[in-house]
C-alpha cells in the first residue's frame, strides 16, 4: 500500500486516457465545475486588470521592487537546490525502505504542509534563534533576520512538496528493473542514477516546481523568523503585505509579477511534463 | 471502464446532494445566530489588546446582550480593511493618520471621532542576560540588533520621530538616528511582534508603547524610559462606524471607554487616560 499522495500527480495513466477522449465531459460536469473555476480565476484576473502597463513599468524601476524580486529569486533558487540535495535521500528512503517508523517519518514530512506557516516561523525561531535550543551549538552564527533565515523558512515549508512528489515517483518504479540492473553488475548508485532518476524525472521536476512555487509565496514563517528588512529579508510576499499598507501600487505590481511568473512556470512545466508522459 | 453501474452513480449523486445541501444550511444557521444578538465587532490597534479585553469584560457585565469581538492588528491594516467594507462597529486607531485613512471610506462621521487615550514610547531590551543596552545612548553600539515597527505602523512612525528629536537634542550625537537605524535588523508589522522578538532575546532592543510592557512582559524584558522632551505622545482616536447594525450599543461602548470607569481600566493597562493629558507636543 502506497501511502504517498503527491500534490501533483500528472503520471496517472487513467487521467491521460480520459482527457484524450473529447466528449466525455458533458455539460453537467462543466456546469458543476464552473463555480470553483470562476472563484479561483476571478480574483487573479481582477488583479491583472487593476494594474496598467505604465504602472508596471514605472514600479519596476523602484528600488524596493527590484530588491524584493532579486531577493525572492536568489533565496528560492537556494531553497530548491538545498531541497534536491537533502530531500532526495529522504524521498528515496520513504519510497523504498520498509522500516520501523516509516509512517512516523511520512507524517513528519506532512507536518509543514498542514502547519500554519506562523507556527513554523515561531518554531524555527525557538530552534535556531540565538537563545533557541540550537543557539549554543550554533555559536556566534546568528540566523534570525538574515538571508539564511529566509532560506530556512522556505526550506521548512516547501521542501515536503518535493520529497512527497519524488518519493511517489521512486515508488512507482518496478523494483525488478533495479534488480535486473544489479544482476547486470550495476552498483546501487549506478542503478539510482541511470534507472531510477530518469524514470521518475517527471515526479522529480514536478516536485521541484511545486517546492519553488511554494517557497516563492512563503510569507508567514519568513516574517516571523527572518523579519522584514528591505533588501535583506523582505521577499516579494512581504513587500506586498507591507506595501499594501503604505504603497498600494508597489503591492499591486509585485502581486501581478508574482502571479504571472508562478502561473507561467507551472503551466509550462505541466505542459512539458504532460507531453513527456503520454508515451508512458 | 465504459460506464459505471447505475447504482454507484446514484450513491454519488445522493452524496453530492447531501454535501451541497449541508453547505447551504451551514452559513444560514450561523448567520441567524449572529442576527439574533447584539454583539459588537471592534477593530482596535494591536497595542490596545490588553486594555480592551478587560474593557469588554466589564462592559458586557453592565450591558449584557452579546459578546464584543475584537480584531487586533496594526492600525494601518485595520484602516485598509474598513476602507474595503469590512463589517465592523467601532474603530480604535493608534493615531489620527490611520483614522483619517479609514474616514476616507465615508463610513465614519467626523463628529464621532474622539481621542480616548494617550500612550508613550519606551525602549525594551531582553532581561536576564548581560544585554548591551542599558541606556538610550547604548542604542548606537555597532553590531547591536534593533527591531522597530515598520513606518506604516503608527508606533514605527513615532519611533522615527523620537529618533529625530534625539538628533536635535544637545545630549545626543547629531548622527544618533543614523547610527541607530544602521542597527535595525527588521521592521515588524505590528508593535506586539517587536516586543515578542525582544522577549525571545533575538533582538537586543526595540521601541514599543509603554502600555505594551505588561507585567508578564516584564518577566522577559526590561524597560528604558524615554524622557518627556524626547518622547512622542501617541493619541488614540475612537469612532463608531456609521453603517453599524448595532449603532446604539456601539455608541454606548465608545461612551463607556470615555467614562471614568473606562478610563480607569485604560490606566490599569498602562495607557494614559485623556483627563490627565500629558502636555501633547
Amino acid at each position: 500500500m502506497n501511502q504517498i499522495h503527491p500534490p501533483t500527480h500528472p503520471e496517472s495513466s487513467t487521467n491521460t486516457k480520459n482527457s484524450d477522449r473529447p466528449g466525455t465531459a458533458g455539460w453537467p460536469l462543466v456546469l458543476a465545475s464552473l463555480p470553483l473555476i470562476l472563484f479561483l480565476l476571478l480574483p487573479l484576473v481582477g488583479l491583472l486588470f487593476r494594474v496598467s502597463s505604465t504602472m508596471l513599468s514605472s514600479s519596476l524601476k523602484e528600488r524596493q521592487v527590484i530588491e524584493a524580486m532579486s531577493l525572492s529569486f536568489s533565496t528560492t533558487l537556494t531553497t530548491v537546490c538545498l531541497t534536491v540535495l537533502f530531500g532526495t535521500p529522504v524521498a528515496y528512503l520513504l519510497a523504498r525502505k520498509n522500516f520501523f517508523g516509516r509512517t512516523l517519518l511520512d507524517a513528519l514530512i506532512d507536518m509543514p504542509l498542514v502547519l500554519p506557516p506562523a507556527v513554523a516561523g515561531v518554531a524555527l525561531l525557538i530552534a535556531f534563534g540565538r537563545r533557541g535550543f540550537l543557539g549554543p551549538i550554533l555559536g556566534g552564527a546568528e540566523i534570525p533576520f538574515t538571508r539564511t533565515a529566509v532560506v530556512l523558512a522556505q526550506l521548512f515549508v516547501a521542501s515536503p512538496y518535493y520529497i512527497k512528489s519524488a518519493a511517489s515517483g521512486f515508488a512507482n518504479i518496478n523494483r525488478e528493473l533495479e534488480q535486473a540492473a544489479a544482476v547486470d553488475g550495476a552498483t546501487r548508485s549506478q542503478a539510482f542514477r541511470t534507472i531510477i532518476v530518469p524514470l521518475s524525472l517527471p515526479s522529480i521536476i514536478g516536485g521541484i516546481v511545486m517546492t519553488w512555487a511554494r517557497a516563492l509565496g512563503e510569507f508567514g514563517a519568513t516574517i516571523i523568523f527572518a523579519g522584514n528588512f528591505p533588501g535583506r529579508t523582505q521577499t516579494m510576499p512581504l513587500a506586498i503585505y507591507i506595501g499594501f499598507e503604505i504603497d498600494l501600487q508597489i503591492a499591486l505590481v509585485l502581486a501581478v509579477i508574482l502571479l504571472s511568473i508562478s502561473f507561467l512556470v507551472l503551466a509550462i512545466v505541466k505542459g512539458v511534463l504532460g507531453r513527456q508522459l503520454s508515451p508512458l | 471502464m465504459q460506464g459505471r453501474k447505475p447504482q454507484g452513480n446514484k450513491t454519488i449523486k445522493m452524496l453530492f446532494i447531501f454535501i451541497v445541501g449541508f453547505l447551504w444550511i451551514l452559513p444560514a444557521k450561523s448567520m441567524f445566530a449572529q442576527e439574533s444578538d447584539n454583539g459588537l465587532t471592534v477593530f482596535a490597534a494591536a497595542s490596545l489588546s490588553d486594555a480592551f479585553h478587560s474593557m469588554a469584560k466589564h462592559f458586557e457585565e453592565k450591558d449584557p446582550g452579546g459578546n464584543i469581538e475584537f480584531n487586533f492588528a496594526g492600525s494601518q491594516q485595520l484602516a485598509q480593511q474598513i476602507g474595503q467594507g469590512a463589517p465592523v462597529d467601532i474603530f480604535a486607531s493608534a493615531n489620527m493618520k490611520q483614522m483619517a485613512e479609514a474616514m476616507k471610506s465615508g463610513r465614519i462621521d467626523s463628529a464621532s471621532v474622539k481621542i480616548f487615550a494617550h500612550n508613550r514610547l519606551v525602549v525594551v531590551f531582553p532581561k536576564g542576560h548581560n544585554g548591551p543596552v542599558r541606556a538610550l545612548n547604548d542604542l548606537t553600539a555597532p553590531g547591536l540588533k534593533i527591531v522597530l515597527a515598520d513606518k506604516a505602523v503608527p508606533v514605527g512612525q513615532y519611533a522615527l520621530e523620537f529618533l529625530d528629536r534625539c538628533d536635535r537634542s544637545a545630549s545626543f550625537n547629531p548622527m544618533f538616528k543614523d547610527s541607530v537605524l544602521r542597527n535595525v535588523v527588521s521592521y515588524e508589522e505590528n508593535v506586539k511582534a517587536v516586543l515578542s522578538k525582544v522577549m525571545l532575546g533575538e533582538a537586543d532592543a526595540g521601541i514599543v508603547y509603554f502600555s505594551d510592557v505588561t507585567q508578564s512582559a516584564l518577566t522577559e524584558a526590561g524597560m528604558i524610559d524615554i524622557p518627556d522632551d524626547l518622547n512622542v505622545i501617541a493619541s488614540y482616536p475612537i469612532a463608531v462606524i456609521s453603517d453599524s447594525k448595532h449603532l446604539a450599543r456601539a455608541k454606548k461602548f465608545a461612551e463607556y471607554i470615555l467614562s471614568d470607569e473606562g478610563q480607569q481600566i485604560l490606566a490599569q493597562s498602562s495607557l494614559l487616560p485623556v483627563n490627565t493629558t500629558p502636555t501633547p507636543r
